[in-house]
This record gives structure tokens, C-alpha cells and sequence, in this order.
């Protein structure tokens, strides 16, 4: 087979259980993250309104504060952010739906301010609860279908550990965004189905190749060599992963920089995204394949042998 | 023997390429319609109930519904409404590119209900005895706007006016006009407002038969106008309640739009350069299939009618992804192959041939899953997952089989045998087979 195997090849399964150790430790510390700071729900998922203000030079808070207050009593915002850069853009967030009067009084207020009618959103929360609820139910739908086709093509421990994969990108996004508390609003859901693709494909990719070099396989008598496979298939396709996972953060990054205060948080959940989804593929679902796969070889062997084995699908 | 003619054949197929594609582009682009998120425009999700208790909301009334709104909202023309119904219940309704939002808004939500009542709010006539499309705005003596209706029966009008007269005395034989009456609305609460909800309560002092009639209401032209045009793109069987709306400013979103087409190009070029970079003269090939897959991707969806939303552009870079991963998967094989020291003709064959299955089952798991989405998905989770088919799709057909047949017309014409350098492989790595 190949012989430059040994040359600069990265021992993966050596340190597997630092890996296992770290998103664990990730894990914990991302549902007290969830559970205490919680995410930073956009207008999406909250009952309110949002007035985007977009004026020709910089604003302050206190301007926009005082052009609310000048269009008549009750328009207090919540919370003014201010973007854009130079600052020319606020964002004021009211709790609570503005009424489609009052709507009406702050656009006609800032166009003949800023010649520009502000942009309104408000929302029932139930509508933005709804489409996250419904992704993340497609998302679970979707794992299903996975398992089997993964099952049929290649092998049950496969599909489980492309799942595993999928989520551990999907729950990293969250938590990130729960450290940086930026706004989850619905591109950040197509964002989060951006990186469930990208992580199946990506851990399909380096599946394959662990499931071709385990058809060269003799026979495995160890659990060395079935580490041996591992880490010679994460070896071959290392440069893939790396070449694959940069040209998309290109794309991705370019939209992150460039693209625009609009899109920036759904860019940002991309790239960091794209980055776990890699980490994940190469250190996280081969090496759960790794474990699952050598507990089931064993546990074949503890069975009284009635058929060959090998084929033998492992009853959960 | 060098094959010349599969170099001229590759050639011609790039001119051609190039040719077709920067003729067309440009029309192509232009011609997507963009979503509200990348154009400004604004959208409203309404929860729709039936306009009286006790009845059934069923598809037809749903139906009718969006073509009463449909009509309505071509009264602004708005060149691309995109008017659904989601669910059993709701209508979302996206106008992109509406100047007058305002205006936009209650247009669509009045239920354009007009009744004639007495002073006592029981009803005498409704919008039914209206002639279809009979309402336009006039002006009456003293150059005031007034909106004249035609009805389809004038003894039916004939009769109520008589009615009045028969059962009531001055000052209180008046006809109400309503608009969009509801239950616990009364003539005598508002007949003491300043700014009364019906419409015009005018004096009835003798019969009318006749079939044309005036609604004098203290209108501005416009707003004689906005009664006219809702009245003559009928009534809606329902009641519409707005649950979510949202409203994106036409400046933020061509400023979305121009920075995500700048980014967008920055983020092609750079891939362009490395893949060229690392992968030397195949490299080159995978710019000419990347960008033969992007003209193919906007050209599918143009076709389709599609409507890009920023979700959408997700859908393409991660297809520009898998676009990109298919060369380099296929590219890292044949690399492999000629290390392994395979002449390059049968390295190519078979680098082809191995990396098709790995391609093929990460394309089928994430199209499994974007037909998950697709089915269970609503509103934008649906939109992402046509996009995400489409892009893998193409990335797919242009990767995998663009790339061998521009890569197989060069490697068969044994121009490259025993260069490994063009495909980014030096001599020393090359190992002695068997």
C-alpha cells in the first residue's frame, strides 16, 4: 500500500482521548453557557419591534433616543445599538409589537429626517419559534434518514458517528453564539443547516476512506489495527479536509469581512461552523467510529459464533 | 504521439464556454428575483379565520383569498408579489420593491366588506349587491371626491331607501355606509366621534331607484382613490390578522446586496488562486468547472423563478464547497495514483473512477437531508433547501463530469506523460511501483 504512510503522518488515534476529553468538557460547559447567558434572541424569536435607522452621517444613542422622544410620548426604546461604519446606522429595539399606527408615525418621522424610511420589523415570537422548531425537527428527520442510507452503504457505526458529528457542529455554533452574544434570527438557522450539510459531507469524505482501507484489512485482531486504519485514512485525506474546509472559509470569510453589517452574524456562524465541522470529521466522529466499531468487534467475539462475524450487523 | 486535436477540442469547448457565459451573464443575474432580505420590500404572515363565526375555513376560501390579495396588491405594482399560503391558516404575502409600505399595509389587510345599515346597525344591504369592478372615484358639485358605485339591481336600492323612509323620521332616516364593519361597532357611539369609523351616514328624503350612487365621506382624493380600488378588487371572505411582519429599507438592502456581491467575488477569486496555487494545471481546470457551475447554478434558478434570499446564498457557497471538495477529492486521488507510480494516463483513470463513489455518497447524504428540509421546511428553511439541491446537483454534473472531460481531453492526448510536475507532484515523491 502506500509508504509514505509513516512519513509526517499525525498519530489521531494516540491522542483521541484528549478530544473526547475536550468537547466533553465543551459540552458541559456549553449547556451552563445555554442555561445561564443563554443566546442573544434577535426580534425573530422575541415579542417586540425593531426600527433600523439608517441616517447619511454618525449617530449617537442619544440622538436616536431624542428623535424618539420628539415623535410623541411612549416610543422609548429598549435598547439602541449602534453599527454600520461609521456609525450611521441604529438599531432601537422595543419589547412589545408597535401597532401598524404607530409603525406608520416612526417611518413618515425618519424619512423626513433622513430622507430614507426606516426599516420595521416586528414579530410574534411564536412565528420564529416555529421555523427553529420545525428546522431543528427536519434536522432530526434528516439524522434518521442518514443513519439508514449510511447503514446500507456503508455500516451502522458509521451513520451514528456522522450524526454525532452533526450535532456537536450544530450545538458548537450555538454555544459560540452564546459567548459572543450576538443575535440569533433566522439567517443564523440557515447557517446552522449550511454547517449540518457541510459537516455530513466532510465526515462522509473521511469515512469512505476508512471504510476502503478497512477492505484491505485481513482480518483485525487488535485494537491497533484497527487504530491503523484510522489513522493511515485520516492521513490520505488530511490534505483534502484542509485544502476543502480553507476554500470555503474563503468564501464564507470574504461575506464575514466584506458582506456587510446585515449578514455578518450568519458569516461569522459559517465560518465557525466550517471550523468545527472539520475539527469534528477528523478528531471527534473517526475516532467515536474507532471506539464503537472495536466494542462491537469484541463483543462479536464474547457471542457464540453461529455465522461469519465479520458481516454481522451489531444488535443495539 | 501528442493528440493535438483533443487540445483543440479543449479549447473550443473554453471559448465557447467563455463566449456563452459573458454574453449571457450579466442578463442572467439580473433577471433572478431577489428576496426581500437582498432588495428591500417588506413581508406580512397573517393568520387567517374565517369573516363569520361557526364557519369552516377550507382550501377555497384560501384560494379565494390569495386572488383577492393578488388582485389587490396589483393595484401598487409591485412586479413580483409572492403571495402563500403556509400551513391551513396563514397567508404570507412578500412584496419586495414597494415604495409606499403604508399604503401596501392597508390595502391588503382591509377586508373590504362595505354594508349599508340604519341608525340602528341593522344591515340593509351588502357589498354583494355591488356591480363587479363599479367603483371609481368622482367628484360632486362642490369639486369634492366622492367614490360612485354601481349596483347590480336599482329597485333592490329603490327598496331599502323606501324602507328607511317608511320606518324612520327625521332626523334619524339615514343610510350608514360601513367599511369592514364589525361586531359592537354602533352608529350612536360614533356618530359623536370627531373622526367617526363609518364611511357617510347621508339623509335618505326620497326613494332612490336608480342604479349608480355616491359615497360622500369627507374623502381626500387619495383616500376616495384607495376605497375605489379595494372595493373593486372585492371583498375578502376572511378575517386577516397580522402575525409577523417584517420590513427591510430598499437602501439597506441594495447596500446588503452590493457588499455580498463584492464579498462574493473576493471569496471566488481567492479559491480561484489557490486551487490554482496547489493544484497547478488542474487547478486551472477546477476555476474553469467552478465558474462553469456557478453560470449554471444562477441559470436554474432563473429558470425556476426562484427568489435568492440571503439563506439561498448560503445554500450556493456551501455548494461552491462541494463544487470545490469534488475536484480536490478527485484531484488528491489522481495525485495519489501517480505517487504510487501509475503512468499519468492510468493514475487519472483511475483517480476518476475511485473518487466518483466517495463524491457520490457525500452528494446523496447531504441531498437526503436538503429533501428532508425541503419537505418538512417552511418559508426560508424550504427556500435554503431548493437552492442546496440545485447547487449540489450542478456541483455535481460540473465537478465530477465538467472536470474529467476537460482533464481527460489533455491527460489522453499524452501531452503531460511523464510530467508529474503539471499535476503538482515532484519526481522524488514518486515511488517505484511493485
Amino acid at each position: 500500500m502506500n509508504p509514505s504512510e509513516n512519513k509526517r503522518s499525525i498519530p489521531f488515534v494516540k491522542h483521541r482521548k484528549k478530544f473526547f476529553t475536550f468537547s466533553a468538557v465543551f459540552f458541559l460547559a456549553g449547556i451552563i453557557l445555554l442555561f445561564t447567558a443563554g443566546l442573544n434572541l434577535g426580534i425573530d424569536f422575541q415579542a417586540g419591534s425593531k426600527v433600523e435607522v439608517l441616517a447619511n452621517d454618525t449617530l449617537t444613542a442619544e440622538e436616536v433616543e431624542q428623535q424618539f422622544a420628539s415623535i410623541g410620548d411612549g416610543y422609548e426604546p429598549d435598547e439602541i445599538t449602534l453599527a454600520g461604519d461609521n456609525n450611521e446606522l441604529a438599531y432601537a429595539s422595543f419589547i412589545g409589537t408597535l401597532s401598524q399606527d404607530e409603525i406608520a408615525e416612526i417611518q413618515t418621522y425618519f424619512g423626513d429626517q433622513y430622507g430614507q424610511q426606516p426599516t420595521i420589523s416586528t414579530v410574534s415570537p411564536q412565528v420564529g419559534k416555529e421555523l427553529a422548531q420545525n428546522a431543528l425537527i427536519s434536522v432530526l428527520i434528516a439524522s434518521i434518514g442518514i443513519i439508514l442510507y449510511v447503514t446500507i452503504r456503508f455500516e451502522f457505526w458509521y451513520g451514528l458517528a456522522s450524526i454525532a458529528a452533526l450535532m456537536h457542529d450544530a450545538f458548537f455554533i450555538i454555544v459560540v453564539f452564546s459567548i459572543v452574544q450576538f443575535e440569533v434570527n433566522v439567517p443564523f438557522i440557515a447557517a446552522v443547516l449550511t454547517i449540518v450539510g457541510y459537516s455530513i459531507n466532510d465526515t462522509i469524505v473521511t469515512f469512505d476512506r476508512i471504510r476502503e482501507n478497512m477492505s484491505y484489512e485481513e482480518e483485525i485482531t487488535s485494537f491497533d489495527d484497527l487504530a491503523r486504519v484510522v489513522d493511515l485514512s485520516l492521513n490520505q485525506t488530511i490534505v483534502r479536509s484542509i485544502n476543502t474546509v480553507l476554500t470555503v472559509v474563503f468564501a464564507a470569510g470574504a461575506i464575514f469581512l466584506f458582506g456587510g453589517e446585515a449578514i455578518r452574524s450568519f458569516s461569522f456562524a459559517l465560518v465557525i461552523g466550517l471550523v468545527a465541522g472539520t475539527y469534528s470529521s477528523l478528531f471527534l466522529a473517526s475516532q467515536l467510529w474507532l471506539s464503537w466499531k472495536w466494542k462491537s468487534i469484541q463483543r462479536n467475539w464474547n457471542k457464540p459464533q453461529k455465522e461469519d462475524p465479520e458481516d454481522m450487523e451489531p444488535e443495539v | 504521439m501528442i493528440k493535438k486535436w483533443r487540445i483543440v477540442t479543449f479549447f473550443v469547448i473554453i471559448l465557447a464556454l467563455a463566449g456563452v457565459i459573458s454574453q449571457t451573464v450579466m442578463g442572467t443575474a439580473k433577471g433572478i428575483n431577489l428576496g426581500l432580505d437582498l432588495q428591500g420590500g417588506f413581508e406580512v404572515l397573517y393568520e387567517v379565520t374565517p369573516a363569520e363565526d361557526g364557519e369552516e375555513l377550507t382550501d377555497e376560501t384560501m384560494q379565494a383569498t390569495v386572488s383577492a390579495l393578488n388582485q389587490r396588491v396589483n393595484v401598487l405594482g409591485v412586479s413580483q408579489p409572492n403571495i402563500t399560503i403556509e400551513g391551513e391558516n396563514r397567508i404570507r404575502v412578500q412584496l419586495a420593491g414597494v415604495d409606499n409600505q403604508q399604503e401596501a399595509r392597508d390595502l391588503l389587510s382591509t377586508q373590504a366588506e362595505l354594508s349599508f345599515r340604519d341608525v340602528d346597525d341593522n344591515v340593509r344591504l351588502t357589498g354583494q349587491a355591488l356591480q363587479e369592478n363599479g367603483a371609481s372615484v368622482g367628484f360632486d358639485q362642490a369639486n369634492n371626491p366622492v367614490v360612485t358605485l354601481s349596483l347590480k339591481d336599482a329597485n333592490k336600492f329603490g327598496q331599502v331607501t323606501e324602507n328607511i323612509l317608511e320606518e324612520y323620521n327625521q332626523p334619524n332616516n339615514r343610510l350608514v355606509v360601513w367599511l369592514d364593519y364589525e361586531e359592537g361597532d354602533s352608529f350612536s357611539e360614533e356618530v359623536q366621534k370627531q373622526d367617526p369609523k363609518y364611511l357617510s351616514a347621508p339623509q335618505v328624503n326620497s326613494p332612490l331607484y336608480q342604479q349608480d350612487i355616491q359615497i360622500e365621506g369627507n374623502f381626500d382624493v387619495e383616500e376616495a382613490e384607495f376605497l375605489a380600488e379595494v372595493l373593486n378588487s372585492g371583498s375578502l371572505p376572511v378575517d386577516m390578522e397580522e402575525i409577523y411582519s417584517n420590513s427591510v429599507s430598499a437602501s439597506l438592502g441594495e447596500q446588503a446586496m452590493d457588499n455580498t456581491i463584492f464579498a462574493g467575488f473576493i471569496g471566488i477569486g481567492l479559491i480561484l488562486a489557490y486551487m490554482i496555487a496547489y493544484y497547478r494545471f488542474m487547478g486551472i481546470i477546477a476555476a474553469v468547472t467552478l465558474s462553469a457551475y456557478i453560470y449554471i447554478v444562477l441559470l436554474i434558478f432563473n429558470w425556476m423563478q426562484g427568489v435568492l434570499t440571503l439563506p439561498g446564498i448560503a445554500a450556493l457557497i456551501l455548494g461552491v464547497g462541494m463544487a470545490v471538495d469534488a475536484n480536490i477529492i478527485t484531484y488528491e486521488r489522481v495525485k495519489e495514483e501517480i505517487k504510487s507510480g501509475k503512468t499519468i494516463l492510468s493514475a487519472f483513470k483511475a483517480g476518476s473512477r475511485r473518487s466518483l463513489s466517495t463524491i457520490l455518497d457525500a452528494n446523496i447524504t447531504t441531498i437526503l437531508a436538503a429533501g428532508v428540509l425541503f419537505y418538512y421546511g417552511t418559508s426560508s428553511v424550504q427556500g435554503f433547501a431548493v437552492m442546496l439541491i440545485v447547487s449540489i446537483v450542478t456541483s455535481f454534473l460540473t465537478a465530477v463530469f465538467g472536470s474529467r472531460l476537460l482533464l481527460g481531453l489533455w491527460v489522453q492526448s499524452r501531452i503531460f506523460n511523464k510530467k508529474p510536475r503539471v499535476f503538482g507532484v515532484k519526481e522524488n515523491q514518486i515511488h517505484e511501483s511493485q
